[in-house]
């Protein structure tokens, strides 16, 4: 069809962008954002805009949009819905046409979805709720360099979850003293030890020192207990190239896993770095320092699920989820959501837990969710009840903080896992009967005895910020 | 609080329920039990201690496809054990979805 006469000037968005009527298709990526519209602007039309200044359009019409198909490239806006609990926001859902991004980058997904428009003035506030990527564009990703399935058979570790901790104090060890509380760490039982996100290679412990130390560490610690073993030596650094050096030199120490953070380091840095894990065999640890900032606010930036398929996509075998019980926010249903959406081949929508679309993974292996963050021995009946056995616990002060030192503090952690497991293998409410079964474990363990005693008070008890939105009674 | 105690010299360990004291027959029973009825097929595998970092153990017979009971699988792991009194012992679930194992630990400690 020939294109209509050109008109210059301003009009409203909806005329062209709202389109209520569109059915999805199957192809599409779909979008739902939150908007808090500027007053007097109507829902429609900013629906509209939202999805005009994150596709094709622009804020005049210019004269080069009759050179293409813009109702073949053009976003729709084709549902609006109202929030519960908040009369002044509403929901938008956008569909845009694959052929909008290029093929394998979520770094161009985002630059679209989550780009100008969020300071765009005709709203207030913005938040990217949720995103389906079609089958179609998942299948041009990368995603985790090895997954779920594949650590587990490389680790021999089976029918548990694994567990971890994180190095404390986090910056100021010298390379031989942090060695050390590796050591004594795996020693005692850890599956994992874990670089702080911000050690990368400071005047006190430069990165060479420290991943030379550390996997001498993990070779003894190995050799003792004859049980396969890791740590996260972390390569996030100033560069891409630095990046590189140091992954290559974890891989020559014989390192079995690498870690980075993908959201200070960027989606390019990243899904590079992912992509040379899966070349060379290496597991990656992925940290997610900088969510928060983006995540947290329940009505401006990105949702937490968001970024977590957009990480499932680039390229992570671990990323950190939140823990529910620790000390860092996290609200249990909301949880439950995202971490469905890091393991599972396929997630229904659920609206329960904050899941606006469907999200097929085809054969995109998983990712174990990391809980990390104020867990200790008295957490883990509730741990092993929320995340299963595809997760890794993380105890940085829950082990290192046993009066018994570090050894004694990883050994506690594995028997207070140890027989969660057994008890709920064998139909017991293990969250329910969390204490007894503490109790009766710590019979055989000194180790765990004094850390029930030694954590029994700590609770951390605050309300979640970034709540479902549910009308509340 | 009791008094410090130093953490001993290296043992040996085995994996999933290794930290926990050596399966009694009871306990073992109800992890067979949870295995069948995760739907996963039971396999016996056993190893020199020496041997038992390396991934690959040797097979009691093959998995136990289609068998169902509890004393079936038991017993399987005891004729191992008493074939083979010095070395380890596990029991493995093959989860044919995940092609991988939805469990695997130690059931003898190779008889010390």
């Amino acid at each position: 069809m020939a294109p209509k006469a050109y008109e210059a000037g301003v009009k409203d968005y909806a005329k062209t962008y709202w389109v209520p009527d569109y059915v999805p298709l199957d192809t599409d990526i779909l979008a739902i954002f939150k908007v808090v519209p500027q007053p007097g602007v109507p829902r429609e039309e900013a629906a509209a805009a939202v999805c005009a200044e994150s596709s094709t359009g622009t804020w005049t019409t210019v004269w080069t949009d009759l050179l293409t198909d813009l109702d073949y490239y053009k976003g729709r806006a084709y549902r609006i819905e109202p929030v519960p609990g908040d009369p002044n926001a509403f929901y938008a859902y956008v569909a845009y046409p694959i052929d909008l991004f290029e093929e394998g980058s979520v770094v161009n997904v985002l630059t679209s979805l989550a780009g100008n428009v969020f300071g765009f003035k005709a709203v207030r506030s913005l938040r990217l709720e949720d995103v389906r990527f079609p089958l179609a564009y998942v299948k041009t990703c990368g995603g985790p360099p090895n997954g779920i399935q594949v650590e587990r058979d490389r680790l021999n570790k089976y029918g548990r979850p694994l567990l971890g901790c994180t190095i404390k104090p986090k910056l100021g060890l010298s390379a031989k003293n942090y060695g050390r509380a590796v050591y004594e760490a795996l020693r005692g039982g850890l599956d994992f030890t874990k670089d702080d996100e911000n050690v990368n290679s400071q005047p006190f412990m430069r990165w060479q020192h420290r991943f030379e130390f550390v996997m001498e560490a993990v070779r003894k610690a190995e050799e003792e207990t004859g049980e396969k073993k890791g740590h996260y030596l972390n390569v996030t650094a100033p560069t891409p190239e630095e990046m590189y050096k140091r992954a290559e030199f974890a891989k020559q120490l014989g390192s079995r896993i690498i870690m980075h953070d993908f959201l200070t380091a960027g989606f390019t840095a990243h899904t590079g770095l992912a992509n040379w894990c899966r070349e060379n065999g290496m597991l990656l640890h992925v940290h997610r320092a900088m969510h928060a900032v983006i995540d947290r606010n329940p009505l401006h930036g990105i949702h937490f699920r968001v970024l977590a398929k957009c990480l499932r996509l680039s390229g992570g075998d671990h990323l950190h989820s939140g823990t529910v019980v620790g000390k860092l926010e996290g609200d249990r249903e909301a949880t439950l959501g995202w971490i469905d959406l890091m393991r599972e081949p396929y997630v229904p929508e659920n609206r329960a837990r904050g899941i606006f679309f469907e999200q097929d993974w085809g054969s995109m292996p998983g990712m174990f969710p990391v809980a990390s963050g104020g867990i200790h021995v008295w957490h883990v009946p509730a741990l092993v009840t929320i995340f299963g056995d595809d997760s890794i616990l993380q105890f940085g002060g829950g082990t290192l903080g046993h009066p018994w030192g570090n050894a004694a503090g990883a050994h506690a952690n594995r028997v207070a896992l140890e027989a969660c497991i057994e008890a709920r293998n064998q139909g017991r409410q293990v969250e329910r009967e969390g204490r007894d079964i503490l109790m009766e474990a710590a019979k055989h363990s000194p180790e765990l005895a004094i850390a029930l005693e030694t954590w029994k008070e700590v609770k951390f008890e605050f309300d979640v910020v970034d709540k479902l939105d549910v009308q509340r009674a | 609080m009791p008094e410090m105690q130093a953490y001993g010299a290296g043992k040996q360990r085995f994996e999933t329920f290794s930290y926990l004291p050596q399966m009694t027959p009871e306990r073992i029973t109800k992890q067979v039990t949870y295995l069948i009825n995760q739907g996963w097929t039971p396999a016996i595998e056993h190893c020199e201690p020496e041997r038992a970092h390396l991934t690959y153990w040797y097979m009691w017979k093959l998995p136990m496809f289609g068998v169902y009971s509890v004393e079936k699988v038991l017993a399987e792991a005891e004729a191992c054990h008493r074939a083979h009194p010095g070395h380890l012992v596990r029991l493995v679930g093959y989860d044919n979805f995940s092609q991988s194992q939805g469990t695997a630990f130690v059931v003898y400690r190779g008889g010390r």
